[in-house]
């Protein structure tokens, strides 16, 4: 075997749960070495149970899960160099937050100076020393959230596992964790793998993400492929916002082709090696990648313009084109408005080459 | 402005309460006050007096049948709680499967079978092993008030078990516990309070009981409760007034022992 460079290796795994729920259905990941990676999808798309399996608590009914290149799919948690982050923290409540932190090096039998000066080093990367001594009981959800951390990350395991542990903060915290989990991994440099189903938190802390939906993986990139060049419909539309259109292809070339849409115009599209290559398509556009006027110049796309929401930073303008569809644009705002824009006013949409593009069936 | 709503407020709730109240505590109060009757009867008050302690404490029944009721009730209690700790941990800590209810059920079914039909069912099967092995010791007793102390030490520890977390165990696990460890460091510290309630009321259902001890004690192994109500089919002294009043206290002092106990763990 080469030099392994990944750290999990998932190897067409599924579980099955009683005789008929099939959780994963045939997955297979490669996680490399110190990445941040993460499994994202909607409740129920089996990113927990995937968790779950890795970290020992369930088995898989088929497949092979690898650590750097060893078999580890039928052992126990507790002889599995993974530690957990648990989304509820599970914070032993009748140790104090150092118990907490020492309980893995503990268990592990190493000797009690060298747990206590790692606990202590812990407490520092979490930013907690004055906390040592308090009941776990008797801290807020965010410093529970940092013991959690310096707990499953004081025995130095080899991949970090988080379930969703963002999920039971406030707005504002959630942020600033976000910005202590990515500090925290490179600081490390263990390898992580998170779950979420919160999209904006995937894209702006992962090196790679993995979409998932009814168990299967349906996509696996960097946060620009997977939010700029979704293969199909599902991760387009799970990740960021999205227009639908639908058309022909009429002339495919190598890497894009010119389409009819249902309106009778014709555009050009980005046409992936994945995507159909003739016949009836769905292209999708950002709302952010398109725009809208209202001064009658010749657009792929007409309509009136429905209604125009205000979100500060940008404004979201919703055109019903004139075939039926809605398509959304969103306009970063300026301080010079088009006065032109106005609900009912008979409006184009534009876009570029670059931002329609073919999705898989 | 609008009044909160208060069901003790709604008609007849106090009035019951106190009635219930009433009902409880104050025959035992009586009780205890005869308890120090200086006369011989437990109709008529004639002055205050020990006399009647005194008389207890020095009657040998009454010394041999207490130590017999504290020998028996802790050890069934012990075991009880024991075995029904291992069988709330076996009942919540698997993966769910079928006849898991049934075997619950099947463990708290006891509670529901009259004692008298324990009591028969019992004294049926133990004369038979007494006719084949010549035992006769307190052994019998033992094992019957284990055998029905089990559910009543179940009830409160699965109850406990059912709610405590199970992503405790898990992220001990997961921190490289083993099964035993799991269970020492963390199952058991948290189980701990309602191991203690489990073990207090299998304690007082076997220092209680009188129907099945009757049934299955051999001649001459009195506990506390029968030999009171062998005594009351003589003449009733306040001696057995005084004996309650003791029980009483002694009750008290331990429950309020284990209620400190446990509320020091937390």
């Amino acid at each position: 075997m080469p030099e392994e460079k990944s750290a999990i290796e998932i190897c067409d795994v599924t579980k099955l749960f009683g005789d008929a729920f099939k959780a994963l259905d045939g997955v297979s990941l490669s996680i490399r070495k110190n990445e941040f990676f993460t499994l994202l999808g909607p409740s129920g798309c089996g990113k927990t149970t995937l968790l779950r399996l890795i970290a020992g608590f369930e088995y898989p009914t088929a497949g092979t899960i690898q650590l750097h290149g060893k078999d580890i799919a039928t052992l126990p948690p507790y002889q599995r160099p993974i530690n957990t982050v648990f989304q509820n923290y599970a914070l032993f409540p009748h140790m104090t937050a150092s118990q907490n932190i020492g309980f893995g090096l503990e268990m592990l039998g190493r000797p009690k100076a060298e747990i206590a000066a790692r606990v202590d080093e812990m407490l520092r990367l979490v930013r907690m020393e004055g906390l040592r001594h308090r009941r776990t009981t008797e801290l807020s959800g965010g410093q529970q959230q940092r013991v959690a951390l310096a707990r499953a990350l004081a025995p130095t395991p080899k991949v970090l596992l988080l379930d969703e542990p963002l999920s039971a903060l406030d707005y504002k915290l959630r942020k600033e964790m976000q910005i202590e989990l990515k500090r925290l991994q490179l600081e490390t440099g263990i390898t992580f793998i998170f779950v979420t189903h919160d999209q904006e938190e995937a894209l702006t802390m992962s090196d790679r993400i993995a979409v998932l939906s009814g168990g299967r993986v349906l996509q696996v990139g960097n946060p620009r492929e997977i939010y700029d060049c979704p293969g199909d419909r599902f991760v387009a539309d799970f990740i960021g916002e999205a227009n639908f259109l639908s058309g022909e292809i009429i002339v495919a070339t190598k890497d894009r082709a010119q389409v009819r849409l249902a309106s009778g115009a014709d555009i050009l599209a980005r046409l992936p090696d994945t995507a159909p290559q003739q016949g009836k398509v769905t292209i999708i556009v950002r709302p952010e990648h398109a725009e809208v006027h209202a001064d009658g110049r010749p657009s792929p796309l007409s309509g009136t313009l429905e209604s125009i929401v205000y979100f500060g930073t940008d404004t979201h303008l919703h055109v019903r084109l004139a075939h039926g569809d809605r398509f959304v644009v969103r306009r970063q705002n300026s301080p010079l408005q088009d006065a032109a824009l106005v609900a009912g006013a008979t409006v184009g949409v534009a876009f570029d080459l670059a931002a329609a593009q073919i999705l898989r069936n | 402005m609008a009044r909160r709503y208060s069901v003790r407020r709604q008609r007849g709730f106090t009035s019951i309460a106190l009635l219930c109240f009433a009902l409880l505590y104050l025959p035992i109060a009586t009780m205890v006050v005869f308890a120090f009757n200086a006369g011989t009867t437990v109709g008529a008050l004639e002055g205050v007096s020990l006399r009647w302690f005194a008389t207890a404490w020095n009657n040998d029944r009454v010394i041999e049948a207490t130590i017999r009721s504290l020998t028996v009730a802790p050890i069934a209690a012990l075991v009880a709680t024991v075995a029904a700790t291992m069988a709330a941990l076996a009942t919540t800590r698997t993966a769910s499967y079928r006849g898991l209810a049934f075997k619950v059920a099947f463990i708290n079914q006891p509670l529901m079978v009259p004692e008298i039909v324990t009591a028969v069912a019992l004294l049926v099967v133990f004369s038979r092993i007494k006719v084949w092995t010549g035992y006769t010791g307190i052994g019998y007793l033992i094992a019957a008030h284990i055998a029905f102390c089990i559910p009543f030490a179940f009830l409160p520890i699965r109850a406990r078990l059912e709610t405590m977390d199970l992503s405790l165990e898990r992220a001990a696990a997961d921190l490289y516990a083993t099964p035993w460890m799991v269970f020492r460091r963390v199952t058991f510290p948290l189980l701990w309070p309602a191991i203690l309630a489990g073990f207090m009321l299998a304690f007082v259902v076997s220092l209680d009981d009188v129907v099945i001890t009757e049934f299955i004690k051999s001649a001459g192994q009195e506990t506390l409760p029968t030999y009171m109500l062998g005594q009351l089919r003589r003449t009733v002294t306040p001696e057995m007034n005084a004996i309650s009043t003791m029980f009483l206290a002694l009750s008290i002092a331990v429950v309020t022992l284990f209620f400190f106990l446990s509320r020091k763990k937390d």
